[in-house]
């Protein structure tokens, strides 16, 4: 059963990927890029990351792909004739070839490791939401606090950014 | 039971994607989008990480991922605003203002 959900969820995000970068028209590429954030979501979900997969929906999914798709209604593109990359055939055989070498090479590995001390059974018995909290706030406090500053500069950089620049204009002529 | 190996081949796979959606889509708003399906490729794999290796620390990792792709996206989206007021099109090839 987890098999057919794994199968599922992988298939459907690849193939959502795909057609956000191939799709022609940006809108349709922002909505295949939501496919794809909920397939991803749903593997969370197998992976016994409900926290993330919340996370994933509610910041990703309702989010930023929200601000994309804002974005993109707001300055009403018109699709470009040329769309690619004028000589891009030259980079689909590299990159064909690059890919199936790195997937003979992953299916090879038998990726061994030395454990950590959360096992499934200790992530089933509070919750996942209760494991990443504890982590998150005794060993990684740290970083935390990182992120928070890094997001407050992304805020007031992006306000900054995106201002009217007309007081800034009217300075200059007088 | 799933192998460690075939979450890590989607991971993979989606960051070709993305990685070629990056190098050949001209259009700013799409290769954003495309570093966003590379940033998801890297959260399967840590999580699938830390799901079989049983640590905590690669969900800790993708959640401040998805926290540096938001501010990602609103300083990209910013600029993406900035450029194009200044009736610049959105084709990457065109913004060679800061082109030596």
């Amino acid at each position: 059963m987890v098999l057919v959900f794994f199968a599922y969820f992988a298939l459907a995000s690849i193939a959502a990927g795909v057609m956000t970068v191939s799709l022609k028209n940006p809108v349709h590429c922002g909505l295949a890029l939501l496919a794809l954030l909920l397939h991803v979501s749903g593997l969370f979900i197998i992976l016994n990351a409900e926290f993330l997969w919340a996370v994933q929906v509610i910041v990703y999914a309702g989010a930023i792909l929200v601000l994309y798709l804002f974005v993109l209604m707001l300055m009403n593109l018109k699709t470009d004739d040329r769309y690619f990359h004028s000589s891009y055939l030259y980079f689909l055989a590299p990159a064909a070839i690059g890919s199936l070498y790195v997937l003979a090479l992953l299916i090879r590995s038998p990726f061994g490791g030395a454990k950590g001390d959360v096992p499934a059974e200790a992530v089933l018995k509070d919750g996942d939401t209760y494991a990443v909290g504890i982590k998150m706030f005794s060993e990684y406090l740290l970083q935390f606090e990182i992120v928070g500053v890094f997001l407050l500069g992304a805020v007031i950089g992006a306000i900054v950014l995106a201002k009217t620049p007309k007081p800034a204009n009217r300075e200059h002529r007088g | 039971m799933i192998p460690l190996s075939a979450y890590v081949a989607v991971s993979a796979v989606l960051f070709i994607t993305g990685l070629l959606g990056v190098v050949i889509r001209r259009n700013f708003i799409i290769v954003l989008m495309s570093v966003e399906i590379m940033l998801n490729a890297a959260n399967i794999n840590l999580v699938a990480f830390s799901y079989y290796l049983e640590s905590m620390a690669g969900q800790l990792v993708a959640l401040f991922i998805i926290a540096i792709a938001a501010g990602e996206a609103a300083i990209g989206l910013a600029i993406i605003i900035v450029v194009f007021r200044g009736k610049i099109s959105t084709n990457v090839d065109e913004m060679n203002l800061l082109k030596w």
